[in-house]
């Protein structure tokens, strides 16, 4: 078995079927992870270029632990964000990776479909990294993974997403993932962070945190964006964190045995207070380990087509 | 110099529609008759062009256009910009005043129109700033343009937000009787954005342009126009709610006119889905509903005129992320063919459609053409109407590319377009 595509550019394109592949071919890479010597040859001879475009500790750093325990050659590339505003760079810089015989390319960049225009320009295989607003499917895949991992199932859970939806590529991802896996999506922030329409993906939206609360077996919080406020979003952090942080009294509320997660990295004391987050129910470094693995999964199944 | 279209379908809008020739000479419709042939008088110095088959109708006016000289010369040029008019069957275009420097002084004005008589193919009108460098603060020398040949004044795409320089703006061309164009936008309301605010930007992440930020605009520039009881003319109308705003206006008898562009009756955002940054213009493709508003509006003559906002990129600008590349296509080569899909859908009748290039924004900016009246300038457009082909960029006389319709089948190809009786355009 191997995945029919090139590239991984969105959980939007990705079929069922093709995500359980990506999540089973995930397994066993968790436990070389768990190994003294946690290598394996599976990418030995091959190149997987990490082109960041804008700032990224935990994701570019888990796409190059995964790739090099995977004994590929991995090379870091991050042309800084000062030539995304000329935005002509892209292109020819990834002509220039191609050049040197990259198999795979890892892209971050802040301009939504990125990742796909410069999959139709290249040769390599391409893994979206996160663009723009857009999508960030490896996310999307952890996410389901550990979800699978703590609960057993994905279909029937019922998760909410909140926070800054609008802004979310995590989000985005996280909708199509879990609706395509047959769990029900209620995605709850403040009107301003919700956008237009959001409900004709399958969503169900809230306004009000208590209200979407009861029943939920999953919660998935974003990072508030700090630098959004004054853009008249939302008025103070203060207000945000009443309204839409997570704590242990909503944590009651939700009547399940809950599961807390977040991408991180998280804002304590703003959308998670300190409780929730060291807590037990709390897999927030679950998701950093597993993603590892499943990045390792992905990597290897788009290698075996090349 | 006589020159004698033979046995086309003569089309001239409110006026003409019937099998006939026309006779030109000197550069002006002489006699338009059935069967003028045997009536010549020295039949072998008479150019005879054969127009069977043919739709001959006045050459085409473009109120809003955008030639890039002088300043950005890489993306078009007045000379290859004309080319790409006649080739579309234009025989008249207006261009809008965004070049660098900013078409704000008779300077300015007088050395497009030097180019353009150099280039010597379509009329070139051009339109004139009505803010110093199109800041929006002070108003630009309007009587000064129009002495020097502007026809209307615009900040083309930079929208005059302040509302007071505005109305001073409308009250002063009043003594020129000049329309004034704003492009309607609120640029608080869009700013960042780079497609319509919908569903779709939604599903793509894209930063989105809603409805409201044209219709606030266009509901102030009416109140406007009404207070200052001047002539207000609406660039590329693209949703429902402006085409109420419109209907209300006009149906109170406010002096507003208003133009269309083919692709927000072409194209919903659903082609935005493959990030293709020639689908990125401004106003951004909207709706289907918003298709139907601005269809209906040109069918009960709300939206007066068909434009084609002519807007040359480099390859290589729109070859950046969909967020950083420049909003605008090319539209002078495909106008015919999109609006004459129109007609195929029953929208408009043929005599309409070609109203909507012709004697319409002829009347909007008061211009002396597009009309085959006894004695006018011989401005024609000759029209295979049934004629398929293939629309490919590399073979458009615009020096740009930026066009959404690459590859689309088009149907209705203009044949012959002439200028002053002088043909300047045939295909090949």
């Amino acid at each position: 078995m191997s995945l029919k595509r090139k590239d991984l550019l969105s959980i939007s394109s990705l079929s069922p079927e093709e995500i359980d592949l990506i999540l089973e071919a995930a397994e066993p890479f968790k436990e070389v992870s768990g190994r003294e010597i946690k290598k394996v040859p599976a990418l030995r001879g091959k190149t997987v270029v990490n082109l960041f475009f804008e700032p990224s500790t935990r994701t570019s750093t888990s796409f190059e632990l995964a790739a090099k325990r995977l004994s590929a050659d991995v090379i870091n590339f991050s042309p800084g964000s000062s030539s995304v505003v000329k935005g002509e760079t892209l292109l020819d810089t990834a002509r220039n990776i191609e050049s040197m015989q990259a198999d795979i390319i890892v892209l971050r960049h802040s301009s939504s479909g990125a990742a796909e225009s410069l999959a139709r320009h290249v040769r390599s295989s391409v893994i979206n990294a996160g663009d723009g607003w857009h999508e960030h499917p490896t996310q999307g895949l952890l996410d389901l993974f550990t979800i699978k991992e703590k609960k057993g199932r994905l279909s029937g859970l019922s998760v909410a997403i909140v926070g800054d939806v609008a802004h979310s590529r995590v989000a985005r991802s996280d909708i199509h993932a879990l609706l395509k896996m047959g769990a029900e999506v209620r995605v709850v922030g403040p009107p301003t962070m919700i956008p237009a329409f959001i409900e004709r993906m399958g969503v169900k939206v809230f306004s009000n945190f208590d209200a979407a609360l009861p029943g939920v077996d999953v919660i998935i919080m974003l990072r508030l964006q700090l630098e959004r406020q004054g853009r008249s979003l939302f008025p103070s952090m203060r207000e945000y964190a009443t309204l839409y942080g997570l704590n242990s009294e909503r944590v009651q509320r939700t009547g399940t045995d809950l599961l807390v997660m977040h991408p991180g990295p998280i804002n304590r004391g703003v959308e998670i207070s300190h409780e929730v987050a060291d807590s037990s129910q709390a897999a927030i470094l679950d998701q950093v380990s597993n993603g590892v693995a499943v990045r390792m999964g992905l990597m290897y199944l788009l290698s075996q087509l090349q | 110099m006589r020159t004698l279209i033979k046995g086309g379908q003569v089309i001239d809008p409110g006026r003409m529609n019937q099998m006939a020739d026309i006779l030109i000479e000197d550069g002006k419709i002489h006699t338009i008759d059935v069967n003028l042939q045997p009536t010549l008088k020295n039949p072998e110095s008479v150019t005879i062009i054969d127009a069977k088959g043919l739709i001959v109708c006045p050459g085409f006016i473009d109120l809003h256009v955008h030639f890039r000289e002088p300043g950005f010369e890489y993306k078009e040029t007045i000379a290859t910009g004309v080319d790409s008019a006649v080739a579309g069957g234009f025989t008249t275009v207006c261009c809008m005043p965004n070049t660098n420097p900013v078409n704000d002084s008779q300077s300015i004005t007088d050395f497009i129109l030097r180019q353009a008589k150099i280039a010597d193919k379509a009329r070139v009108f051009p339109i004139g700033a009505i803010t110093k460098g199109s800041k929006g603060e002070e108003l630009a020398e309007i009587g000064e343009l129009h002495q020097a040949g502007c026809v209307a004044i615009s900040d083309d795409g930079i929208p005059v937000m302040n509302s007071l320089v505005m109305r001073r703006a409308m009250e002063y061309a009043r003594a020129f009787d000049l329309p004034v164009i704003d492009h309607c936008e609120d640029s608080h309301l869009s700013a960042g954005g780079a497609m319509n605010e919908g569903f779709v930007s939604t599903e793509l992440g894209i930063p989105g342009i809603p409805n409201a930020a044209e219709e606030v605009m266009v509901a102030r520039n009416i109140f406007l126009a009404e207070l200052t009881q001047s002539r207000l003319h609406l660039p590329h109308v693209s949703t429902i709610g402006s085409v109420r705003l419109l209907r209300d206006a006009k149906s109170r008898g406010v002096s507003v006119t208003a133009e269309a562009c083919p692709h927000h009756f072409s194209l919903t955002e659903e082609a935005v889905r493959t990030f293709d940054t020639n689908a990125k213009m401004n106003p951004p493709l909207r709706t289907d509903a918003d298709v139907q508003a601005v269809k209906g509006a040109l069918k009960d003559g709300s939206i007066d005129v068909i434009a084609t906002d002519h807007a040359p990129h480099a390859v290589h600008e729109k070859q950046r992320q969909f967020d950083n590349a420049p909003f605008g296509i090319i539209g002078l080569e495909s106008a015919l063919p999109l609006t004459l899909n129109l007609v195929e859908d029953g929208v408009l009748t043929i005599e309409q459609a070609i109203a909507k290039l012709t004697c319409e924004p002829a009347r909007v900016f008061k211009l002396p053409f597009g009309t085959l009246a006894l004695g006018a300038d011989a401005d024609v457009t000759l029209i295979d109407p049934k004629k398929s082909w293939t629309l490919d960029p590399s073979r458009l006389r615009s020096k740009s590319r930026n066009t959404p319709f690459a590859g689309w089948t088009m149907k209705g190809q203009v044949v012959k377009t002439l200028v002053g009786g002088r043909v300047v355009y045939e295909a090949e």
